[in-house]
């Protein structure tokens, strides 16, 4: 396998990931042999049924788990090579996770959750704080910086997530069905940021059993059993207009 | 149909040339089903001879304006009061093909549907890629485009969920052993009208047809296992219950 990145916009490559549970008759094949790249401006979505592997993708693209086998890469650093706590730090300045609760710290305020990767990481309260605050400005809600997560409506938690997953240097968003607990207008408002972030440069997996919302990505993935079995990109705006006429 | 009725609704604004109204439909509809110059003739024709609008002055160009008559206002009030019923005759393809699909050998019904579902996602990718690319509608065109933007993305998202869910129903069928192709029916079907019978004998006599004729489909498909199966099942029918129609072999009674 050769080491060298794809490209030097990939944020993200799976090679061949494979995960077992169990062993003998009772095991179970999570992922069979998963190859995925996420490049930077680019939003991935997956979708497939219950127990199709869309989690347990999201848990390994995101260090959070070790495959049973296959190759995790983040930005050209191979996570089988480095020790755990070299990954917990990959972890804490390249990728942000957004989850269907929004999981903020009820006792911070926006600012204070925006920060804490931050702060985790040896960043001065200062510098932090106006990274917080861009972070925030750039899913509008920087003047909602000292509000605690309670003040704030489910969408805007959301957002405030959003923001977290992008702070300082964070370019690779991992979003676990992150509209599915708001409504439709809140939820299309969140996708609409998180596109935007996208758009701006970093990179996303959006899992989501939601077409409409798998809609906003460039690159729709089906799995199932495990597997790839299908993607699908748009194609241009023309050839939709052109099916539109001729219906 | 509402191409007829929408332009009679712009017609109600106020007399318009002919090529006028194609501008007038398009900028109002998001030029999303352009219409040609000969369709609009052909429907002022139409409206002409039904009473609904009446030529009007000619100007110096030569445009011949088309004004609504009273009629004609009273059918616009009329189509903007009513719903619009899609009847059950407008033939949804898709629907179509995966009916047949599912009862042909050979075909892999799951290929099928994640082949459409895929397009069916493309498509709603470069909706919502378009919609995205305006936020908020700033003028009543922009508004009226948006909304079939809106029907667009809403349709195409039906779509999929249907896709979703006739494959959940299909494994659920495949499990329980309904999945299975259809061979042709092997009975020829009758032609013509059946012969009248006293309404209160024919449902029984239905009934007992529809028996015979099973058993002696079972018949033709030689399998005995399935044969005795079928008259069985044929025997133990309460009398009285009428099989639906064109019930093709063992399927249908098990």
């Amino acid at each position: 396998m050769s080491r060298a990145l794809a490209s030097a916009t990939e944020l993200l490559r799976l090679d061949g990931v494979a995960q077992h549970y169990g062993k003998g008759v009772t095991a179970v094949t999570a992922l069979a042999g998963i190859d995925l790249t996420v490049s930077r401006g680019e939003l991935v979505a997956i979708m497939g049924a219950s127990g199709s592997g869309k989690s347990t993708l999201l848990t390994i693209a995101g260090g959070l788990s070790k495959p049973t086998s296959g190759e995790v890469i983040i930005e050209g650093q191979w996570l089988s090579d480095l020790p755990p706590t070299r990954i917990a730090i990959l972890r804490r300045r390249t990728l942000g996770f957004v989850f269907q609760d929004f999981n903020l710290i009820p006792a911070l305020t926006a600012l204070e959750n925006v920060t804490l990767p931050l702060e985790l990481d040896g960043w001065k309260s200062r510098k932090a704080r106006a990274a917080g605050l861009e972070a925030l400005a750039s899913v509008e809600l920087d003047d909602h910086a000292n509000r605690y997560p309670d003040d704030l409506s489910g969408g805007q938690q959301q957002r405030v997530a959003i923001a977290r997953a992008v702070v300082g240097t964070r370019r690779l968003i991992l979003a676990d069905e992150p509209t599915g607990a708001l409504d439709s207008t809140t939820g299309e408002l969140v996708l609409r940021m998180l596109r935007s972030r996208v758009d701006a440069g970093a990179g996303g997996i959006l899992v989501t059993h939601d077409p409409r919302h798998a809609a906003w990505a460039d690159r729709v993935v089906f799995l199932r059993d495990g597997r790839i079995i299908d993607q699908s990109a748009p194609a241009g705006v023309d050839t939709l207009f052109a099916d539109a006429q001729r219906a | 149909m509402s191409i007829r009725q929408s332009l009679l609704a712009i017609l109600d604004q106020g007399p318009c040339y002919g090529y006028q109204l194609r501008g007038e439909f398009d900028r109002r509809t998001g030029s999303t089903w352009p219409l040609n110059v000969g369709q609009i003739y052909n429907t002022l024709d139409r409206l002409e001879r039904d009473g609904l609008v009446a030529k009007a002055d000619t100007d110096s160009e030569g445009h011949v304006y088309y004004a609504i008559t009273a009629a004609g206002h009273d059918e616009v009030t009329h189509w903007l009061d009513s719903p619009v019923v899609r009847t059950q005759a407008t033939r949804d393809e898709l629907a179509i093909k995966l009916a047949i699909a599912v009862t042909l050998p050979g075909v892999n019904i799951s290929e099928v549907i994640q082949v459409q579902r895929a397009a069916s996602l493309r498509t709603l990718q470069n909706l919502t890629r378009t919609k995205n690319a305006t936020s908020e509608p700033e003028s009543s065109e922009e508004l009226a485009w948006m909304l079939v933007v809106d029907s667009m993305i809403f349709a195409a998202e039906a779509e999929v969920r249907w896709l979703d869910h006739s494959e959940t129903r299909l494994a659920r069928a495949s499990a329980r052993g309904f999945a299975e192709p259809l061979p042709l029916n092997t009975s020829s079907p009758k032609r013509g009208r059946p012969v009248k019978a006293e309404p209160a004998a024919q449902a029984a006599q239905a009934s007992q047809t529809e028996q015979l004729a099973q058993a002696e489909r079972a018949k033709h498909v030689g399998q005995a296992a399935q044969a005795k199966h079928v008259g069985q099942a044929a025997q133990a029918a309460p009398a009285g219950q009428v099989a639906p129609a064109g019930p093709l072999t063992t399927d249908a009674v098990r």
